[in-house]
């Protein structure tokens, strides 16, 4: 297994990583930017090849700070100052105890080709450096609704993500359903894509969530673009109905219809209030985002519960975590968004750079320093307030079915996991997973992670931090094969 | 764009489009929703989050088993080989 060192490690080549990268490239350090797609941008600036997608903006918001991060990235790697791995993702992360410790090294990362890019060398490789910055990202939180395993249903980011790179929408007609004001840039992206949407249903209520509210104002870009994406829905007479939520998606073998409900205050379905809706073959889900956490957890440092319900990163003003040397920027602080994670970045990267033994001074570089920390404060009371007018429905289990599918990889119905929960005392997801195997399929609990954890918290005592933990405790980032496990130096 | 991609898929050949995906060749040339059965259900799975991490769009390709279709770029003369191979059109 080869081993490398540099100054400062960045992981994830989105919105934070980007930023992460060039600035501690810019205070001095060496820096290396590894990264598991072939493009930088991350899942919210995923695009195509230039040869295949002439006008990639398009599709995007804040695209000219991607370039512009994107051509200061191949600067700094034509310099020298960057190495950027593309198509590698990261396996393991841990703290190197002071007694192997050798030089100022504090961290190390066991990372590995992507499989799906990489035909061949899988070989493991070990990275060491007194500074990492960790910016993994989020995907989609699911809920299970019945008939939601049915082809033709995806996560709502995984249509943008889609047309992003296809530049065509992945179906004909659809519906987006959860909450979030993601789901309405989702929606915009289909309709931009040529495609039709039937309904964006948003579960929370709303009221009180003006987007020209008081923290609105304080990042006027956001007010902006969700005025943007309602004018264009409104433009193709798209409903964008509130308190409501698909559930029930029917079809033979594919999604064709669903059926939408009206939700009580606490979110449950109000029966006698439902509506079916037909010629639908794309239904995008989305409650929110899940910051991916595993290798926060893996390295033991400090994560607490967010107002969204996703577990997070404890930080600092600089972005710094309770493991010495391991900075967090981005969506693992607290789903924010790409221009805030870009303020992160930006901090976490003059932090780590500094910790590597590079100083930046000058009367600018402060004043930028001090503008980061503005914004960032700003940034995240936008988010702290727009996460507060889309909680997860409280009464989401009012639309399940004894036999729908809670854990798609290993099939787990419904009942089987309320009856583990309640007869079989498995009060926590690690309970549910021995007996009912819920989460322990190829991915890991990221899809039935939150219902999981719903389920087994409300018969049982644990708390919500302790149950969030137990999903996010992944012993392996990501799937590795025998053969490469067995190649490992087991001295690393 | 006008460039395309030849593919074979469950020994059919399949043209599509220069920078597709395999999850994107297999639903937009292909015209095939879904290519996974599941182990217990035999339930057909297609492209769900899209982004490689619910690891529901398994395809074979040039013999290596369990990998992420939604990743994968289509290249010319690959040989894509799905746990549906035969229960198409049904």
């Amino acid at each position: 297994m080869s081993e490398r060192r540099c100054d400062v490690v960045v992981v994830g080549a989105g919105p934070a990583g980007l930023a992460a990268a060039v600035q501690a490239s810019r205070a001095g350090a060496q820096v290396l930017l590894i990264d598991q797609s072939i493009r930088p941008g991350g899942q919210f600036w995923r695009h195509a090849a230039e040869e295949h997608d002439a006008d990639p903006g398009r599709w995007h918001h804040g695209w000219s700070t991607y370039t512009a991060l994107a051509s200061e990235l191949q600067a700094a790697v034509d310099a020298g100052d960057v190495e950027y791995l593309c198509g590698h993702h990261v396996v393991t992360a841990q703290q190197i105890s002071p007694a192997q410790q050798i030089g100022s090294a504090q961290l190390q990362l066991t990372i590995q080709p992507v499989p799906e890019l990489a035909a061949g060398a899988r070989g493991l490789m070990t990275v060491r450096a007194p500074a990492v910055v960790l910016c993994p990202g989020a995907y989609d939180r699911q809920l299970p609704v019945p008939g939601w395993t049915l082809p033709g249903v995806m996560a709502a980011g995984g249509i943008q993500a889609f047309i992003k790179t296809q530049g065509v929408a992945p179906g004909r007609r659809a519906v987006l359903a959860g909450t979030g004001p993601f789901l309405l840039s989702a929606a915009a992206s289909v309709l931009q894509a040529g495609g039709e949407v039937a309904a964006v249903c948003e579960a929370a209520n709303l009221t009180g969530w003006v987007p020209r509210g008081a923290a609105a104002a304080l990042v006027p870009s956001k007010g902006a673009e969700g005025a943007e994406y309602i004018r264009l829905l409104a433009k193709h007479r798209v409903p964008y109905l509130r308190r409501t939520a698909v559930t029930a998606i029917h079809g033979e073998h594919r999604a064709e219809a669903v059926t939408l409900s009206r939700l009580d205050s606490n979110g449950a379905v109000i029966e006698g209030k439902q509506r079916y809706l037909d010629d639908v073959d794309l239904v995008g889900l989305g409650w929110g985002f899940v910051p991916q956490s595993e290798l926060v957890v893996q390295c033991g440092a400090r994560t607490r519960v967010d107002v969204d319900g996703s577990l997070i990163g404890v930080v600092d003003v600089h972005q710094r975590s309770s493991v010495e040397g391991l900075y967090l920027a981005g969506e693992i602080t607290g789903v924010a968004g790409a221009t805030a994670a870009v303020v992160e970045g930006r901090i976490a990267g003059r932090a780590a750079a500094r910790e590597a033994g590079y100083t930046t001074g000058g009367a600018r570089q402060l004043a930028a320093a001090q503008r980061d920390k503005v914004l960032r404060v700003n940034h995240r009371a936008f988010a702290q307030a727009m996460h507060r007018a889309h909680p997860l429905p409280e009464g989401w289990e009012s639309w399940m079915q004894q036999d729908t599918v809670v854990c798609r990889c290993e099939e787990v119905p419904y009942q089987r996991l309320k009856e583990a929960a309640q007869t079989l005392s498995a009060q926590e997801p690690r309970g549910l997973k021995g007996t009912t195997r819920t989460g322990m399929g190829w991915c890991q609990g990221r899809m039935c992670g939150t219902a999981a954890s719903c389920v087994a918290r409300r018969s049982g005592a644990e708390g919500a931090e302790e149950s969030a933990v137990a999903v996010a405790k992944r012993p392996l980032a990501a799937p590795v094969r025998l053969a490469d496990l067995a190649e490992r130096d087991p001295s690393a | 764009m006008s460039q395309t991609v030849t593919v074979t898929v469950d020994g059919e050949e399949i043209t599509t489009e220069a920078g597709r995906t395999v999850a994107a060749a297999l639903m937009l040339a292909a015209q095939r929703p879904a290519w996974r059965r599941t182990r217990f259900d035999h339930d057909r799975r297609g492209l769900f989050c899209g982004i490689g991490v619910c690891f529901d769009c398994l395809v074979t390709v040039n013999g290596e088993p369990a990998l992420r279709a939604c990743l994968i770029p289509a290249e010319e003369g690959m040989v894509i080989e799905t746990s549906e191979r035969g229960a198409r059109g049904e």
